[in-house]
């Protein structure tokens, strides 16, 4: 029986995550005189945007005053391995300055130059110095600045509530969500004309990642049984360095800060590896010796770039090689040393929070010792596909903006482009949204059905007298994962990872919870787990489709780019709208590149 | 390692009691992941707040042995031997098991008056590291609430919480009051409504912050000391005024450039 007397609220538009691109989409849409919720499944200020350390990428040429949103664009475009949307590219690049400085009136401290300016850090696949900073904190200063900005706009918060599917009018546009208080279980709707999904990524389907619970790919899920495509799914980043001990931290994010202020990379020889990885399309931009890459660190002018801040798709796949051939740490990872290269002083003051980390987690004084680190999941490249400039989808009403977007950053994403990505799309999904309900064609009915359907759904673990444990099918999910669709992929395993996902699938659809409804982490996961397993299965399809290696996804079988493939997205759908539904896919052709912008990719210096 | 008895507070607004689980803790584990596996195997309904399991967000703050720590950075190699009791935060209301209602710090977060700049130059603001440096430790603050948590002034004294803004508030307070581009003034909202007179500096704060930030020396003290003579010396005040001025028309490139 579903009972109906829950809390019902009515918006224009309701932002789902409060992370940083909710906050920021929260803020343009409240500016244009939008009613705004904003719902989050954690506390406010708790999203995994405070995770993100190293800065935020814009081309302001603070440190190198030769950058412009051009190079910035190239970058990106090579970062991605050519299969980004280049209109995002091309927007991220000429707009992440000013979201930037916005950031700064709204109270953000960031690092200074000697003249006073926002200082600029170098780090991977970024040709100039372009990492705007706050140490290693960045995240957590872009985070704190719009949560506050957006607190004193009065912004409608609902903290701790977990949405569980959209919700349409009867000709099939977006007309709202319906979801549960975790501090209650008791249900809630929200009617809306627009909904912006801004719910961060998918990264609590491995074992080793550096995402928080929160990442289980509910926004991804949910635009697609609500008739919206997701490409790029078969793009998931592995970091390069993550710490691999003491177990119970594996996974947990190294900023690759440490090598943009000079750490490097040692396999268990002691060799700095990382010479022997470059490949042909980086060659001409990168050192060849380690006394040119070490005169780089000092002087921009008087060498060529390091290896080891080659783009993270490059960096993770040598180490995975070096430990493949026996040259591991003993835990299974390669060093990460910045102790032999940089005074004590140094490390402790651009690296306080990994001083921190390392020395609190795992016992090792980084100023001292070497790091043990290997790849751990992080980044879903992979997303909604959205309109470059309004963030819309192809259901009317709905929009997207953040990790949850697909597009911006191809195959691979440069580390620093996903804060600017925030708060540039995050602002572009606000006015997109305002468009939207001004323009006056939103919905003006809401499907009960689908309410009731989605609040039967997640109040059958509680009504099943036994079955299996949620605990149990997330740990035996992420193993599978972690074996059969991780970092290095073939054919076999993923045809393997295609036939237990079904077998997934019919163990959610016997999972049994103990206890009651109010803050019951055993339940909240059971209604976790149909998201879980939906984008689970479209990077497993998506991975079996493309069958060639590019950025974040590698194929043994496939070991090289196919030209022809750099020309189509992998985007999927789910006709049938239920989370196990099937899911279709077709090769769908990039939009076509201008010519002013295709001849800036050919320019090499 | 041997076998541990976690002794963990079940239970909700209407009472509750210890529940006692034992397991053996792996090499490195902390708090949470114990409480992490009593979840996966006994107790899946077991209440908690986490997210970073990395010291970054601040979601699992509960009393260890009757202290307040992040359970994500408690190893359990640095507690004594002998049974681990985790309990919810003391100063707030419960919601259930190690969860509580922290809602007082998003009230008094709505209270603060917004950051107010001058009008951002051509090519941005210009401010020096060494100006910025004091705001900065702040914000390093992860909203973890074990400050406000500890604080005799609500720790002890549910009623005081009205009007009482509490050591993160403080700290937010002296943030912006340092802040080389703010303009807004709060001293008189920070004596009359904030209760900043309420602390009488016993460092319980400072010794329970884990970003270690020096809440009571570099935040309390010199706030207390700007809103008193703000009240109490005119003569004080009126230079405050004209130094801040000065300090924030400097920093304005569009009518003074920088260096």
């Amino acid at each position: 029986m579903v009972d109906s007397s829950y809390e019902h609220h009515e918006y224009d538009v309701v932002i789902i995550g409060a992370g940083g691109a909710g906050l920021r989409a929260a803020i343009e849409a409240k500016r244009r005189g939008m009613n705004v919720a904003l719902v989050t499944k954690s506390l406010l200020g708790k999203a995994h945007t405070v995770m993100a350390e190293g800065g935020i990428a814009a081309a302001m040429g603070n440190v190198q005053s030769e950058d412009n949103w051009m190079v910035h664009f190239r970058d990106t475009m090579r970062g991605g391995k050519y299969l980004n949307n280049y209109r995002m590219a091309e927007l991220h690049a000429k707009e992440s300055p000013d979201r930037v400085h916005e950031l700064e009136q709204w109270g953000a401290l960031f690092d200074r130059t000697k003249d006073g300016k926002i200082l600029q850090r170098d780090f991977g696949g970024h040709r100039y110095a372009r990492l705007a900073h706050v140490g290693d904190r960045t995240g957590l200063e872009l985070i704190r600045t719009l949560q506050q900005k957006v607190v004193s706009m009065g912004v409608d918060v609902f903290m701790e509530c977990k949405i569980l599917k959209l919700v349409h009018d009867d000709q099939g546009r977006i007309a709202g969500c319906v979801g549960y208080w975790r501090a209650s279980g008791e249900f809630v709707t929200f009617q809306a004309k627009a909904i912006i999904l801004a719910t961060g990524g998918i990264g609590k389907s491995w074992k080793f990642t550096s995402n928080s619970w929160e990442s289980t790919g509910d926004g991804h899920a949910m635009a697609l049984w609500a008739g919206a495509k997701l490409i790029d799914m078969e793009c998931v980043q592995f970091h390069p360095t993550g710490m691999v001990w003491p177990l119970s931290v594996r996974g947990l994010l190294v900023t690759e800060g440490v090598r943009g202020d000079g750490g490097v990379l040692r396999n268990s020889l002691g060799e700095r590896f990382m010479f022997n990885y470059v490949a042909p399309m980086f060659r001409d931009e990168t050192a060849d010796s380690e006394e040119e890459a070490d005169k780089w660190y000092d002087d921009h002018d008087a060498g060529r770039r390091p290896p080891e801040l080659l783009p993270r798709d490059e960096v993770a796949r040598a180490i995975n090689t070096e430990v493949k051939a026996g040259r591991g740490t003993p835990h299974g990872g390669v060093y990460l040393d910045i102790a032999t290269r940089r005074t004590p002083e140094f490390i402790r003051r651009r690296l306080p929070s990994m001083y921190h980390q390392f020395m609190e987690l795992a016992g090792v004084d980084i100023t001292r010792e070497a790091m043990e680190i290997g790849p751990t999941c992080h980044y879903m490249m992979g997303g909604v596909q959205v309109d470059a400039d309004s963030e819309t989808t192809v259901v009317p009403g709905l929009f997207a903006a953040g990790e949850v977007a697909g597009g911006m950053h191809g195959a691979n994403r440069l580390g620093g482009n996903s804060l600017s990505d925030l708060v540039v799309f995050g602002r572009r999904a606000g006015l997109g949204a305002a468009d939207y309900v001004e323009a006056g064609h939103a919905a003006a009915t809401f499907n009960q059905r689908e309410v009731d359907a989605a609040i039967e759904e997640a109040l059958a673990p509680l009504e099943r007298a036994s079955g299996e444990n949620p605990y149990d099918i997330q740990r035996d999910l992420q193993e599978m994962m972690q074996t059969n669709v991780g970092i290095i992929r073939n054919a076999a395993e993923l045809e393997t990872a295609t036939k237990l996902l079904d077998e997934f699938t019919e163990r959610v659809k016997r999972v049994s919870v103990k206890g009651g409804r109010a803050y019951n982490p055993g339940w909240n996961l059971a209604t976790d787990l149909p998201s879980m397993i939906s984008v689970s299965k479209c990077v497993t399809l998506g991975a079996t489709m493309r069958k060639e290696s590019r950025g974040g996804h590698t194929r043994e079988d496939f070991p090289n780019p196919d030209p022809e493939l750099a020309k189509v997205n992998m985007a999927q759908s789910s006709p049938g709208g239920n989370w196990d539904s099937p899911v279709e896919v077709v090769a769908a052709a990039l939009l076509e590149m201008p010519a002013d912008l295709k001849a800036l990719l050919e320019e090499t210096k | 390692m041997a076998d541990v008895t976690m002794r963990v507070w079940r239970g909700d607004a209407s009472g509750g009691d210890f529940e006692s689980f034992t397991l053996a803790p792996n090499e490195g584990e902390v708090v949470l992941d114990l409480i992490h596996r009593i979840q996966a195997t006994e107790a899946p309904d077991l209440a908690c707040r986490w997210n970073c399991k990395a010291g970054k967000c601040g979601s699992c703050s509960a009393e260890i042995n009757g202290k307040p720590r992040l359970m994500c950075m408690t190893r359990m190699d640095s507690l004594p031997e002998g049974p681990v009791t985790v309990t919810p935060m003391k100063a707030f209301p419960i919601i259930r098991d190690l969860v509580t209602d922290v809602s007082f710090n998003y009230v008094q977060a709505a209270k603060v008056p917004a950051f107010l700049p001058p009008p951002m130059p051509e090519g941005g603001y210009r401010m020096f590291q060494e100006d910025v440096e004091r705001g900065q430790e702040f914000r390093k603050c992860i909203e973890c609430f074990m400050c406000q948590d500890v604080c005799h002034v609500i720790r002890d004294h549910e009623d005081n919480k009205p009007h009482y803004a509490g050591p993160r508030f403080f700290i937010r307070y002296a943030e912006l009051e340092m802040h080389p581009l703010d303009q807004n003034d709060r001293r008189d909202l920070i004596r009359e409504e904030m209760g900043l007179g309420y602390c009488n500096i016993t460092k319980c704060c400072t010794e329970v912050c884990p970003e270690h930030i020096k809440i009571t020396d570099n935040a309390i003290i010199p706030l207390k000391e700007r809103v008193v003579d703000a009240h109490y010396d005119p003569v004080a005040w009126l230079g405050r005024k004209i130094r801040r001025r000065t300090k924030t028309s400097a920093t304005d490139a569009s009518v003074q450039p920088a260096p």
